[in-house]
């Protein structure tokens, strides 16, 4: 089996897969039991100053959208940071580093910004034998409207001042959690950076209501007839977090910063795909609020079987693979062709594929005697969308054309050379250099 | 003295209650609501769905499939009643492994259609418990149509030209409205007395008189029917049985399966009802089936069912083969009965094993003898009362894809008609397209001119 182990940013895990700061590491009995199951670590859910603790809504704090089989696909929530007293937190987070040395223990922090309130909260931390800190400038509901999490994160110059406090403060690394709240993640990731941080993670959750009770006319989770907009997580937002964690990892003044990748990780393939982007570890919360802790085995054993296969030794060997092949739309190769293929031995003629491709998209799907469906090469652009409405797996396909074969579409044979728009004849711009 | 199992010749009240509860109970118990929702989320909604196509009634089950998962079971209902005003009854009856079911890609993917008759039922059933009908009924014509028979035809021709505001009298030879739904259909498939609340249900359209009592031929004449309506519609079903024609097929005990399973619909206490210790059933249908089955589940010790032809030849499905294997019966093939013996009563049949040759059916010289204390003949049912001057052929009267008879301003649908074939759902069609085509004719937009023959459909032989 593959090593697992993992050292990120200096904090040492027996494998990637920490637990998120959120619901499930609120408390020593969860987290103690998290271990036992085989968690690498995790990030305490988020102290705040002492004092007397936030409190909660006493309603439903989560809404939800599910997919066939009522299967939980996006959660978002509007709990707020913990709501349990200071000192009580940091006797558990100590008693549970203590027995359990060799996983990661990481403490999430959400004080005013003020550089007094960090100076206090940070060697209480420190004392516990905490592994290091993660600052939450990413929690979109509540706490925002008091000028901390989202509120911070959404302002580059805060983050880098916050960061550079605490790094001043603690000898303990230090993580930024970023918010997807913003226009372009490479502002506040940036910032981080230069703040001095060790590494930052996302995603934070997403600004969301899930859905809108159409009896009450109010939005879900409702509380007494209102609704507030909560922090969306869970599978569907993984596309969104992978692009961040991407757009971070491949730009040029963000290259190199430790990533821990956030976002709808629920299996070994999700954690596999966030490394490949960028991620140094992977964080985890709404795959176990939905099937509980057990389900890190599936992911040891199956990342692990993963990384066999493919030859990876360690996890720092995975990170980043992808990451070079991620670009930008204009480098394309524009003389890279394929066409739809169907198997018509897999075919269950179910006629997706015309539906989708004649009412939606190039008419370029026949339908036959016999419900016999066929690509008409000739009109087909490669979109793809025939491969994603079909329900059967590999029953269609895309064949690339090789150099030299005529492409029925265009008349044109498929040219050998790489060729993207910046050289592409209808670029105005092209046009103009050549004038 | 309680009877039993064991207990010889043909006697009643062979289980205690509980076990006639649990045998003639629900064959499939209705979806739950997430149950349905699960279902439905497995449909793919195919382009120009299959499923469609195998549907007498052209159902659209992609769509109502749709409405069920989407949280709107009444309006997947009303897309079900738009096509088959008795999609209650079809989504308990319907052989929709042979239909619906047969050709779902799911079917052909995984060898697991979409539980379409089950969502079907959902949907109906959503609806109905409601006593919600989804149809009103348009400003009276003037017309007036009469329907002969009260089965699935009839309900549904008669439901279709009251929606359009035309005057119909249904004339049933029953006492009860409903045909074969309400006496030939096995109990565990319509439990709760369904059949007779459907009717109730589909009469809220108003507009349908109903008169019992009344049978072609004897009560009603043809004729007087043209004199009196603007059209008439015969939807009578196959009231006569055939028979065997075999040596002491008068013996005692030795009835028709039709009559043993209307009599079994109708018993209001099942232990009432007697049944043989030996019961052998004759004929490879529907109604053998249903015969065989429920003299099991009424207590038989031994029930055997014989057919003359091979298993291909059965008309029941293999659903309802399993389905009879399950409870208790056996089945054999190839065999035709050559005499019955006994004094009185029957006491056992001897069949005779038959050769399907190039020539038709062969008798051979094996026979085997089965002990019987009961027969039921199941092997088909005949016209019975249709004027002469129909058309006849192939003992069905003949029409054409509208329904249309020999004789002008008389259609014909269901069993007793050229274009029915002995299934529920075939006989609505029939009955809801020849509504279609009396309307067009009686408001002037159709031509009711026929050729003499009409465009026969010919007669499955």
């Amino acid at each position: 089996m593959a090593n697992l182990a993992s050292d990120f940013v200096g904090i040492k895990s027996p494998n990637p897969f920490w637990l998120a700061s959120a619901p499930p590491t609120d408390k020593e009995y969860n987290v103690r039991r998290a271990f036992e199951a085989g968690w690498g670590g995790v990030v305490w859910k988020t102290l705040g100053e002492d004092g007397p603790p936030v409190v909660n809504v006493n309603g439903p704090r989560y809404g939800a959208i599910w997919g066939g089989d009522r299967r939980l696909l996006g959660l978002n929530n509007i709990e707020l940071i913990t709501d349990r007293p200071l000192q009580q937190n940091l006797r558990e987070i100590k008693a549970v580093k203590r027995d359990y040395p060799d996983r990661a223990m990481v403490v999430s922090l959400m004080v005013p910004c003020e550089e007094d309130a960090w100076k206090a909260i940070l060697p209480v931390v420190e004392e516990t034998g905490a592994d290091g800190v993660e600052l939450n400038f990413g929690c979109p509901h509540g706490m925002a409207e008091r000028g901390m999490g989202s509120a911070v994160g959404q302002v580059p110059e805060y983050i880098e001042m916050v960061t550079r406090w605490c790094k001043q403060n603690t000898r303990m690394p230090v993580i930024v959690k970023l918010t997807p709240n913003i226009t372009d993640i490479l502002y506040p990731a940036a910032a981080a950076k230069r703040g001095g941080a060790d590494a930052v993670s996302l995603i934070n959750t997403i600004n969301s209501i899930t859905s809108v009770d159409l009896d009450a006319m109010a939005p879900e989770p409702m509380i007494d007839g209102k609704g507030t907009h909560g922090g969306y997580c869970g599978p569907a937002v993984k596309p969104i977090a992978l692009n961040m964690v991407a757009e971070i990892a491949r730009n040029a003044e963000t290259a190199g910063l430790p990533i821990s990748g956030i976002g709808g990780v629920t299996t070994w393939r999700d954690a596999a795909e966030f490394l490949a982007l960028g991620a140094g570890n992977v964080q985890v919360c709404t795959a176990v609020m939905t099937y509980g802790f057990r389900i890190v085995e599936e992911m040891i054993t199956g990342l692990s079987a993963w990384m066999d296969e493919k030859g990876y030794t360690s996890v720092a060997d995975v990170t980043g693979r992808a990451v070079p092949n991620v670009t930008d739309w204009q480098y394309l190769n524009l003389n890279y062709i394929t066409k739809a293929q169907i198997d018509q031995d897999a075919c269950i003629k179910c006629g997706r594929c015309f539906a989708a491709c004649e009412d939606t998209s190039h008419q370029a799907i026949l339908m036959k005697e016999g419900r016999v469906f066929e690509v008409d090469d000739s009109e087909c652009v490669a979109c793809n969308l025939c491969v994603n409405v079909c329900p059967v797996e590999d029953c269609i396909t895309m064949r690339t054309l090789d150099a030299g074969e005529m492409d029925e579409r265009t008349g044109q044979p498929v040219d050998a050379e790489y060729g993207n728009w910046l050289g592409h004849p209808n670029n105005p711009q092209v046009v103009k250099a050549a004038e | 003295m309680q009877n039993t199992q064991r207990t010889p010749g043909v006697a009643a009240g062979r289980l205690d209650q509980a076990a006639y509860k649990n045998n003639f109970d629900d064959l499939h118990p209705p979806f739950e609501a997430h149950e349905a929702s699960v279902a439905a989320d497995r449909c793919y909604f195919c382009h120009d769905a299959p499923c469609i196509t195998a549907c007498p009634t052209d159902i659209d089950i992609p769509m109502f499939i749709r409405q069920i998962q989407t949280g709107n079971p009444d309006n997947a209902a009303r897309t079900i009643f738009e096509q088959n005003i008795l999609g209650g009854m079809c989504a308990r009856v319907c052989p929709t492994e042979t239909l619906c079911e047969e050709v779902c890609v799911r079917q052909t993917s995984e060898g697991e259609p979409v539980q379409i008759g089950h969502l079907q039922r959902f949907a109906t059933d959503h609806m109905m418990a409601q006593d919600l009908h989804p149809f009103t009924r348009a400003a009276t014509t003037g017309r007036r149509v009469a329907v002969v028979g009260a089965g699935p035809a009839g309900l549904a021709c008669a439901h279709r030209l009251a929606m359009k505001g035309h005057d119909v009298v249904i004339f049933d030879a029953r006492p009860k409205p409903g045909g074969l739904n309400e006496y030939g259909i096995a109990s565990y498939k319509a439990v709760n007395n369904f059949a007779e609340q459907e009717v109730n249900w589909l009469m809220q359209i108003g507009g349908i008189d109903l008169r019992h009592g009344q049978k072609l031929g004897e009560q009603l004449q043809l004729e007087e029917l043209q004199e009196e309506f603007d059209a008439v519609f015969l939807g009578m079903g196959l009231a006569g049985v055939n028979a065997l024609r075999t040596e002491g097929e008068e013996k005692a005990h030795v009835m028709d399966a039709v009559q043993f399973i209307a009599d079994l619909r109708q018993a209001d206490d099942l232990s009432t009802l007697p049944v043989g210790r030996d019961v052998v059933v004759i004929g490879g249908g529907m109604t053998a089936v249903d015969a065989a089955v429920q003299s099991k589940l009424l207590g038989a010790e031994h029930v055997t069912m014989v057919y003359r032809r091979g298993r291909d030849r059965l008309s029941a499905s293999s659903f309802e083969q399993e389905l009879a294997s399950s409870k208790g019966v056996k089945i054999i093939l190839n065999a035709q009965p050559v005499s019955f013996q006994g004094t009185d009563a029957v006491e056992s049949v001897t069949f005779a094993y038959t050769i399907d040759g190039p020539l038709g059916l062969e008798v051979s010289d094996e026979t085997f003898t089965l002990k019987a204390d009961q027969v039921l003949k199941a092997i088909g049912q005949s016209l019975d009362g249709v004027p002469g001057v129909l058309e006849i052929v192939g003992g069905k009267i003949t029409t054409d894809a509208n329904g249309r008879s020999s004789i002008p301003g008389v259609w014909a649908g269901g069993d007793c008609a050229s274009g029915g074939d002995d299934l529920t759902v075939t006989a609505v069609a029939n009955g809801r397209d020849a509504a279609e085509d009396i309307h067009a004719v009686l408001m002037g937009t159709q031509s009711p001119a026929t050729d003499g023959t009409a465009d026969a459909v010919t007669a499955a032989q």
